[in-house]
């Protein structure tokens, strides 16, 4: 499998306050990664960062071996690198289909989501279309917030952390989404507090802990009280 | 009968003033700015219209058509070169760069055309009226109501049947979103803005053909432009027509009463508003 995206020595700063310390990750073709960590460990910056939401030096972070990590967040978006934001961001004064059409705003990259697609994964959002994004359930919300990034055909899609405050089983309606996401051609990094969802979903895991990655592997490999230290920084 | 007629001219009044406005209106919906120098684009676009007619011998309309597309280009390069480092959480840096923009396109425009009084030629347009019943109706102010209908109906099918006009609603939900799904907010903003002065200079047009006009007027424009923004409804296009035709009627039937009311009681209708709907009769929000 070819490195399709990679972050080296990425380091990002909010003023003063330093939030990652030369993260090294990489992404390849039709992976899934995740990455977990408690609060305040920095994935919603490292998500941010490759994003473009958060300005970086070129060269650390990489699409293909290019260098992006300059590149403003519409770019980033127009080169295949597209963003679930944290809390869903729905545009309140569009409706359901029109957020989803949003996303498609760059037609320049066509691929195989359209808007009967997104309908297909998440047939429900089909009988919402016309109602106001925001009168939908979380779970629904989400799967708009989903939609709309896959509208922009992304090689990859980053979700942060897409199952906050929703119940167990609308979760896992989500998840089965997953499968399809990949089978066409999109590779996934994704930020998740929930470590089983995490470990059950990817491929390999980064641990990140105070704007470091502390413990990387595949699910089956990784010992159980070495995670919990790289994720709490404490013996157990 | 004499009532009935005065409410007509006060509603064929507001057409006027919806149309300065409606870019107003645009602009603030879009990007919660506002502009300031408003007024004095309009009256820049109305001499534009003056030197396309006068010296190339245009009628008004081709020379709106001519105007239309260079005054696009004026707000497109103004937003991106000046107004777009100035939006953001504050909203006193484009009130103070727009005040400041103001001042100058009113000396640059006395510097170019001096103070005289102007006016574009609309030939037998100008005087042509019908009748109603009992009521005559000008021309003139019968195209300006018209025009403003146009452009808001023009202005409310882009906004939300267009890929454009959701582009639109989506920055100004919320510009770093935007972005992510690709959209550059400071160039939705810039087109936001050339389409606030295309809609500036079809107002210019009929500023200039009904009245007289000279490089200070453009802040008493903006005022009327103003008021109507906000007795309609911070960011509501429907709104600001009726805005627009509530203060229109206020200052006939004022002027109706007592001429030197005119003025005065557009603003005292204003002022009530105000008192009783704080965020105007349809605030954005309550689509």
């Amino acid at each position: 499998m070819s490195t399709l995206l990679e972050t080296s020595g990425l380091t990002a700063f909010y003023g003063d306050f330093q939030a990652l310390y030369g993260v090294d990750t990489t992404l390849a073709e039709g992976e899934t990664v995740a990455v977990i960590g408690a609060n305040g460990a920095g994935k919603s910056t490292l998500m941010r960062s490759i994003a473009g939401s958060v300005r970086q030096a070129p060269e650390m972070i990489r699409l293909n071996g290019t260098p992006i990590g300059h590149l403003s967040a519409d770019r980033v978006n127009g080169v295949g690198v597209t963003l679930v934001p944290e809390g869903r961001r729905l545009f309140p004064s569009l409706t359901v289909e029109e957020n989803l059409l949003i996303g498609g705003w760059r037609s320049a990259r066509s691929g195989p989501w359209t808007l009967e697609e997104v309908y297909r994964l998440f047939p429900v959002l089909k009988d919402r279309r016309g109602n106001p994004a925001m009168a939908l359930s979380g779970g629904q919300q989400q799967m708009v917030a989903i939609g709309r990034a896959l509208m922009s055909n992304p090689k990859v899609l980053l979700c942060d952390e897409i199952s906050l405050g929703l119940a167990p089983v609308v979760i896992r309606d989500i998840y089965a989404a997953v499968p399809s996401i990949l089978e066409r051609g999109a590779s996934l990094i994704i930020v998740e507090q929930n470590i089983e969802q995490a470990l059950g979903i990817a491929d390999r895991v980064y641990c990140l802990m105070e704007g470091r990655i502390t413990l990387e592997g595949r699910p089956g490999e990784i010992d159980r009280a070495a995670m919990h230290d790289a994720y709490f920084g404490v013996q157990a | 009968m004499i009532w009935v007629d005065t409410v007509v001219q006060g509603i064929l009044l507001g057409g006027l003033y919806a149309l300065f406005a409606a870019g107003l209106s645009l602009v603030f919906g879009i990007m919660r700015v506002v502009n300031l120098a408003h007024g004095d684009l309009i009256v820049m676009a109305a001499y534009l219209i003056l030197v396309l007619v006068t010296a190339l011998n245009l009628s008004p309309l081709i020379a709106l058509l001519l105007a239309a597309p260079l005054m696009f280009a004026v707000g497109w390069l103004l937003q991106q070169l000046v107004l777009n480092r100035t939006v953001g959480e504050d909203v006193l840096p484009p009130l103070l760069v727009t005040f400041g923009l103001s001042v100058v396109i009113q000396n640059a425009l006395l510097e170019g055309f001096n103070a005289d009084s102007r006016r574009i030629g609309a030939g037998s347009l100008e005087i042509a009226s019908f009748s109603v019943g009992p009521i005559t109706i000008g021309v003139m102010p019968a195209l300006t109501f018209a025009t403003a209908i146009l452009v808001t109906l023009a202005l409310q099918l882009i906004f939300y049947r267009t890929a454009l006009g959701r582009a639109f609603r989506a920055t100004s939900d919320d510009p770093d979103t935007a972005s992510l799904m690709g959209i550059r907010p400071g160039n939705i903003f810039a087109v936001a803005t050339g389409l606030g002065m295309v809609v500036a200079t079809i107002a210019a047009l009929y500023l200039g053909m009904r009245a007289n006009f000279d490089p200070t007027i453009g802040p008493a424009r903006l005022i009327y432009a103003f008021e109507a923004v906000i007795i309609g409804g911070m960011g509501s296009l429907w709104g600001t027509l009726i805005g627009g035709i509530v203060i229109g009627v206020a200052q006939t039937v004022g002027a109706a009463i007592d001429p030197e009311w005119q003025i005065l009681s557009g603003h005292l209708a204003f002022l009530v508003i105000l008192l009783v709907r704080p965020r105007g009769l349809f605030p954005a929000g309550g689509r």
